[in-house]
């Protein structure tokens, strides 16, 4: 579905990404993991072209879509969860699930989207009314789950997920990852936190320093001993 | 539900009504001076509010307003004196033959001003609205300057630095708190809208706002233009206030007193930026009395000083930026349902008793 060809990005001097590929076919949650700096978040950046790539490829369903606006590129249906969550901290939770739909003019599915995301986070409708920068961390990465959700993306880009979550709420991240996944959401899942995200990961590839050195299937990679050495500590 | 709905309709009819019957006898029963007072406060709440549709609810820190202004009450001025009195006052060079006869009614020549405003706007926008934070605000103050100058220097337009008067007075309060009640209801409508959610989110965050599918720059540029629009709307009743305007008016000192009514008010609160619009521009008067000389019971003998209470309103901004932030009013706003979910509690309380 999606399919990135030799992509490069240099901030300035910096070459951030040394030419990468990366496929991400439908219904399967891909995940991209390497330490601080590898270049994981500027991937993302690069296919919504909030970073502009200087050279290389991004295909969407075989279309070229590479240095398109990043308003084309949501349209086509590829959302971002951004890191650090990035909820409207001064809106409502109903207002930031609103902004979500943005792009759609479907009242009625709108609606209906919104009841989903209700049932799905129970929490956030308890909280409908309440303004969204007043919520806990676990509640925010919901709200920003739930906020891509009402894009009805095709493609959902999340950039660490985990972050600053404590570790039951990671588990529980985790599982609605999952849980999207199995209803026929594509995943492009970045992550430090590697055992656990190959742990549900169809795919995986590992990033170091701008460069793809390893890719595999998620749970052969977390078998490997150089991944078990660099990123989940020696078992 | 709909009950309630019916309330509020009701209540804002019965407020509306009470304004025009202040009006209606205020006209003909104050003095000219406080009528004058009340009217300058309807222009400051036009200001107010617009500045804050920018500062407050898009988040973009532009100091340009006086600029826009400035543009509105020359555009009102050049189209609504009479070709006669323009004969008069341009006597240094003529005015260009083009604007020499026109002579337009007030109403169209406010919404020009407005309109000529936006498009400026909408023109200094499209450079500036690149930048964001410190370097905005320092770029749109350029602008702003920019513009006062070039007023200044087009002297078969504008008549330079000696300025226009003879321009038709406006003393009828109808015609300013009219147009501010309009502004008001328009920019309620605008920030409760799909655009008026969009500026928040931009001002909330902005990459997320992006990854929404949200047009950064031309929702900033329509925020920006709107904001312009109303400040040549504001420049424009000046103008027919003071009945002569002349560049030095439009200094950036008056964005700042601006500033200071949007900060006190509560950036991000239409409700706020009309109560200390109008609650500023009435100490503006009453502050006069520390200018005078003040004398200590024979004690200390303090001579009169001019701009004293500039000294006053400063220290005023202080104490609320260090203790109180948010301003009046933070980011909340007045509405029926606070007002009637209190009498509603009262009334239960009354009745348990």
């Amino acid at each position: 579905m999606l399919k990135i060809e030799n992509l490069q990005v240099y901030y300035g001097g910096i070459h951030a990404l040394k030419g990468i590929n990366i496929e991400v076919p439908e219904n399967k949650i891909v995940t991209l993991v390497g330490a601080n700096g590898a270049g994981k978040s500027t991937t993302l950046r690069a296919i919504c072209n909030i970073v502009p790539p200087s050279s290389g490829k991004v295909f969407f369903d075989g279309e070229d879509i590479t240095g398109r606006s990043t308003v084309d590129i949501t349209k086509k249906g590829i959302t971002l969860v951004p890191e650090g969550r990035r909820i409207f901290a001064n809106l409502t939770v109903h207002e930031n699930l609103l902004m979500g739909a943005y792009a759609r003019n479907d009242k009625m599915g709108i609606q209906e989207d919104m009841q989903k995301i209700f049932v799905r986070f129970p929490r956030l409708k308890e909280r409908e009314k309440q303004i969204a920068g007043t919520l806990s961390g676990g509640e925010q990465q919901m709200l920003a789950i739930g906020r891509a959700l009402m894009s009805r993306p095709r493609l959902m880009m999340m950039d660490e997920p985990s972050l600053g979550l404590a570790p039951l709420l990671v588990k529980e991240v985790f599982r609605i990852i999952r849980d999207i996944n199995d209803q026929g959401m594509t995943i492009l899942l970045i992550e430090q936190n590697a055992t656990a995200a190959l742990k549900i990961a169809d795919y995986g590839y590992v990033m170091e320093t701008g460069n793809i050195t390893l890719e595999g299937p998620g749970q052969e990679l977390a078998d490997k001993e150089e991944v078990k050495l660099a990123y989940l500590g020696k078992a | 539900m709909d009950d309630k709905k019916q309330i509020k309709f009701i209540l804002n009819i019965a407020v509306l009504a009470l304004i025009c019957v202040f009006l209606w006898w205020g006209n003909d029963n104050l003095s000219s001076f406080y009528i004058r007072i009340l009217n300058l406060s309807a222009i400051f709440v036009i200001l107010g509010i617009s500045m804050n549709l920018v500062l407050g609810f898009t988040g973009m820190f532009s100091l340009g307003h006086s600029g826009f202004m400035c543009i509105g009450a020359y555009v009102a001025s050049i189209l609504t004196m009479s070709p006669a009195s323009k004969e008069i006052i341009y006597f240094m060079e003529p005015i260009t033959p083009i604007l020499a006869q026109i002579q337009w009614p007030i109403f169209p020549a406010i919404i020009m001003a407005g309109v000529v405003a936006a498009l400026f706007g909408f023109l200094v926008g499209i450079p500036a609205l690149r930048l964001r934070d410190d370097y905005l605000a320092i770029a749109t103050l350029g602008f702003a300057e920019i513009i006062r100058i070039i007023v200044t220097n087009t002297i078969t337009i504008t008549n330079g630095a000696l300025g226009l008067k003879n321009i038709p007075s406006v003393k009828s309060m109808w015609v300013y708190w009219g147009i501010a009640i309009i502004t008001i209801i328009i920019l309620k409508k605008i920030v409760n809208s799909s655009w008026g959610y969009s500026f928040k989110a931009i001002r909330d965050n902005e990459i997320a706002a992006e990854a929404m599918g949200i047009n950064l720059f031309s929702h900033k540029l329509l925020s920006f233009s709107i904001g312009a629009f109303f400040a040549g709307i504001a420049g424009a009743l000046m103008a027919f206030l003071i009945t002569s305007v002349d560049p030095t008016m439009f200094r950036f000192t008056f964005t700042f007193q601006i500033l200071l009514i949007v900060v006190l008010g509560g950036m991000g609160s239409l409700t706020g930026s009309v109560i200390s619009a109008v609650a500023i521009t009435i100490l503006m008067e009453v502050l006069r009395v520390v200018e005078e000389p003040i004398n200590f019971f024979g004690l200390l003998q303090i001579p009169g000083l001019p701009g004293m209470r500039m000294v006053i309103f400063a220290l005023g901004l202080l104490l609320v930026i260090l203790y109180y932030r948010q301003g009046l009013m933070g980011t909340r706003e007045f509405n029926w349902d606070y007002i009637l979910n209190k009498i509603d509690s009262f009334r239960k309380r009354g009745a348990s008793m």
